[in-house]
């Protein structure tokens, strides 16, 4: 019990939900200057999220990419590098998946796995393009990342417009039902949600992401050359094999949650001028859960939550739902300046200090 | 002037997170004094001088400059205070010539037009008086480092500084610069100005000091003359005991040839040829020592060892077998162990824990790994053990390194290095920025290993270590070795001469069974001509 409580109020854990907590803060004086009511709008927000089976179902559709697209970001994290092309290799996993869907008939048995390994592979090796690009030329995963975003966006529409079109439709034909991840029986708790299997596969890469970190010898490389590459060297490290690796496993997970809204929402993929902007999300998603499993699955959460409830503060106040994006952006930019949060609550903390002063405050430095 | 004290620091006290760095300081130092400032790594004697130089300030506490009270905001109040700090880390712009850097930010101006003319005279005038000669028409790049601490001191004295503050200023010169700065510095006393020396070396200060300050985990331990104090009573101060000066060893049992280098050639980052065809070997119980001046081509000749580094040309081996440009990791196999020069940028991931630093060479296979998974029991009951043998003071191996001290961290890199059981034991500047007491727990274990029959490489900055510890010394300049010495028979003068690229004067020494000595020789003596 103390140890969880301790968990919870170590800084890592801490600076987070301080984070949160001023960013609806925030929002809430914005909302007042407006001459808007922060409760009723915050209370609708709620409502809308959880207010009901159907909006929950709903509300869980929307956090699933996140989780995918946090992991992807979350995990090249560990291992030092910067992955700002989640959304590339969402697109591309999501391309192949379609691809699988529509071309192929099998039994569902082999028709699923196959779909969710094609887009494991699709995405995984458009992230491992970054990391052989870093390894041999040292070119930056910032540049390249985004540059291979609009590459796997126009990829993509050319692929379905080619071989998956729905004549005189801007979007590729219907996948077979075989390669659903939803179902009329899920579908039909959440009162016809669009809630779909995905979440499972999601949750399910939250635990490989922590096995693989933290108890694997794979992981373990990963996670020196994120923190210390010369060090890693030194040791042995094959730091560039690390970076390639590395950046499989993170379009891997993209690739994956690309499938998912496929086979699980949409059932087509369309051919698209504009970024489905989960992967950049994802970037938010992963700073928000600093990098860890649980962290992600928490953050897509509360973005998922924030960003599907929006709509209903709009109409149970009447606030407009882009405000929602100014919290969602004050939440990010207070655990990104983590210093001014840990100012904050170290001078808390100082304070409870001096009140327990023989409460034997361990920890030194 | 009334008082004869040029800086009084009062009651200073500086805190940081978790730590309080000068507790209560008072230092009083006398106008044209050499008052030396001694203390270990962390003591606080740098920040207390950062404070002094406006770079930090004091939580409590008062300084008075000649007798005046006053609030040093930040280093141009200091300056114009007239103090001027010499860092450690000279901070002069390479392109620009001797005269453009002194000048940097305080140039004598013609309309808009920087009169060189005008600045040329004054900094004449200066280095006369102080004998300090550089030429101030050549670029940083083109002078030695001795030189380049030259421009440093004329920047200070341009600005019109007559309270210097010198921190470590001998840590990257030749034992020769080193001579030569300490009659610099007198002469500076002797023409009026005052002087702080921050230092742990004790034979500066017994060479050069007039009083010494001695300051011990952020509080004053005494301020006393230095005629009268004795090396060891120093050193008991500023480690709050009694310290053994001398390294006791048995004598070398050399074997056979463990490491084994044959013209071998490498370039730096840049692509510029810093190995010239470099020879030397090193035999099963006995420790050689590499000396030199930083940037002579130890470095790269490590990571070439170790496998960092590629070869252009030459042979390396081991026991033998060839393994020039293999990778670091089969190289460690082949049981080379590397104390490596930057603990904390190369040896330690500081966010990783003790435990998983302990293994971070070995953890891939057995007992620590098993079908590709880490098998942390085994990973921290290593820990627990190598955290008693080694004394590392930690509260568990669940701890990150970057929690542990200096002395701790290194240990811990020794520890690890040293369990493996290698052959070659590379410790490359092993003690440097260490305490004390941690400097003699390091070189026992260096010693130890030379007595279990292993073959130790040391590269060290510091002479001291080099001449105490080696049992062969091999001088290293412009990428070659230029002389192999054997450390009974030789002394400073004769290796700084060589590691100036000057010949020796009393022969090769003890040259050992060194192949290509002579030539190295040679080659000595032309740069000699050239420099």
């Amino acid at each position: 019990m103390t140890g969880l409580v301790r968990r919870l109020f170590r800084e890592s854990t801490l600076i987070p939900v301080v984070s949160v907590l001023i960013g609806l803060i925030l929002g809430a004086v914005i909302m007042l200057a407006g001459s808007y009511n922060p409760f009723l709008a915050y209370g609708a927000l709620f409502a809308r999220a959880f207010g009901d089976m159907y909006n929950l179902g709903e509300t869980i559709r929307q956090i699933t990419p996140y989780i995918f697209t946090g992991l992807s970001v979350a995990f090249a994290f560990r291992a030092g590098l910067f992955n700002i092309g989640a959304e590339g290799q969402f697109i591309m996993g999501a391309v192949a998946a379609a691809g699988v869907g529509v071309l192929l008939e099998l039994p569902w048995y082999l028709h699923v796995p196959l779909a969710l390994v094609a887009s494991a592979l699709a995405g995984g090796l458009w992230g491992s393009v970054v990391g052989y690009l870093k390894a041999a030329r040292g070119v930056h995963e910032v540049i390249t990342t985004i540059m291979l975003n609009w590459i796997a966006l126009h990829a993509a529409n050319y692929l379905v417009r080619t071989f998956l079109l729905e004549k005189g439709l801007a979007r590729s034909r219907y996948i077979h039902e075989s390669a659903w991840l939803s179902s009329a029986h899920l579908s039909g708790l959440f009162d016809h949600a669009r809630i779909h299997y995905g979440i499972l596969i999601a949750l399910a890469l939250s635990a490989l992401f922590y096995f693989v970190l933290w108890k694997t010898r794979q992981g373990f490389e990963f996670r020196a050359v994120g923190f210390n590459p010369d060090a890693s060297e030194y040791a042995g490290i094959n730091v560039r094999a690390a970076f390639v690796k590395a950046m499989f496993i993170s379009g891997l997970f993209a690739g994956v949650g690309g499938a998912c809204e496929v086979m699980g929402v949409f059932h087509y993929q369309t051919v698209s001028s504009a970024f489905p902007g989960y992967g950049l999300m994802g970037i938010a998603v992963a700073l928000i859960g600093r990098n860890s499993a649980v962290g992600v699955v928490l953050g897509a959460v509360l973005i998922g939550v924030l960003t599907y409830g929006a709509s209903g503060m709009k109409f149970g106040a009447g606030v407009p739902e882009e405000l929602i994006h100014v919290v969602i952006a004050l939440v990010i930019f207070f655990v990104a300046a983590s210093g001014i949060v840990e100012m904050l609550t170290r001078r808390f903390k100082n304070r409870n200090r001096t009140v327990h002063e023989h409460g034997g405050a361990s920890g030194g430095r | 002037m009334q008082s004869g004290i040029a800086v009084e620091m009062k009651g200073i006290t500086k805190r940081f997170p978790g730590i309080v760095a000068n507790d209560n300081i008072h230092l009083q130092v006398r106008k044209g004094e050499i008052h030396a400032l001694l203390g270990e790594n962390g003591a606080g004697k740098t920040t207390l001088m950062n404070i002094l130089f406006g770079l930090y300030q004091p939580d409590e506490g008062e300084i008075r400059i000649h007798g005046r009270s006053v609030g040093i905001t930040d280093p141009e109040k200091a300056i114009a205070l007239g103090i001027g700090m010499i860092h450690q880390h000279f901070m002069l712009v390479e392109p620009y010539t001797v005269l453009q850097n002194i000048i940097l930010g305080a140039e004598p101006r013609r309309g808009v037009m920087i009169d060189y003319r005008k600045a040329l005279a004054r900094v004449g005038e200066l280095s006369g008086r102080y004998g300090l000669q550089v030429d101030p028409h050549r670029t940083i790049r083109e002078i030695s480092v001795g030189m380049q601490q030259r421009v440093e001191i004329l920047k200070t004295l341009y600005r019109g500084a007559d309270i210097l503050i010198f921190d470590e200023p001998t840590a990257v010169l030749t034992p020769q610069e080193i001579r030569e700065l300490m009659g610099i510095m007198r002469r500076l006393r002797d023409e009026g100005k005052t002087i702080i020396l921050i230092t742990h070396k004790l034979k500066e200060i017994m060479a050069i000091g007039d009083r010494v300050t001695i300051i011990r985990r952020g509080k004053v331990a005494d301020t006393l003359p230095v005629r009268g104090t004795s090396p060891e009573e120093l050193a008991a101060k500023m480690v709050g005991r009694n310290v053994s000066f001398v390294i006791e060893k048995k004598e070398a049992r050399p074997g056979e040839t463990i490491l084994e280098l044959k013209d071998v050639t490498a370039c730096d980052d840049r692509g510029v040829q810093v190995l010239k065809g470099l020879s030397l070997e090193v035999r099963k119980g006995e420790i050689l020592g590499i000396a030199g001046v930083e940037g002579n081509g130890q470095r790269e000749l490590i990571e070439v060892i170790t496998g960092l580094r590629r070869t252009v040309s030459g042979e390396i081996r081991l026991r033998g077998r060839p393994v020039q440009n293999e990778s670091p990791r089969r190289i460690a196999e082949a049981k080379v162990g590397c104390i490596p020069e930057d603990r904390q940028k190369q040896g330690l991931v500081l966010d990783f824990c003790v435990g998983e630093n302990l293994v971070l060479k070995t953890y891939y296979a057995p007992p620590f790994c098993k079908r590709g998974l880490l098998r942390y029991d085994r990973i921290f009951g290593h820990a627990a053990r190598l955290i008693g043998e080694y004394d590392i003071r930690t509260p568990d191996g669940k701890t990150p390194a970057r929690a542990l001290s200096g002395g701790n961290q290194q240990k811990v890199i020794v520890a690890r290095e040293v369990a493996c059981d290698p052959d070659l034991l590379i410790a490359t500047q092993p003690t440097r920025g260490l305490d004390v007491g941690a400097i003699e727990f390091i070189h026992r274990k260096l010693i130890e290993q030379r007595d279990n029959g292993k073959a130790v490489l040391l590269y060290s900055l510091e002479l001291d270590e080099i001449l105490n510890l080696s049992d062969r010394i091999a001088v290293m300049y412009e990428g070659r070795i230029v002389g192999m010495l054997d450390p009974r028979k030789t002394d400073e003068q004769e290796i700084g001469l060589l590691m100036s690229g000057g010949r020796a004067a009393g022969g090769h020494g003890n040259g050992g069974p060194m192949t290509g000595g002579e030539g190295a020789g040679g080659h000595a003596e032309e740069s000699g001509v050239r420099a």
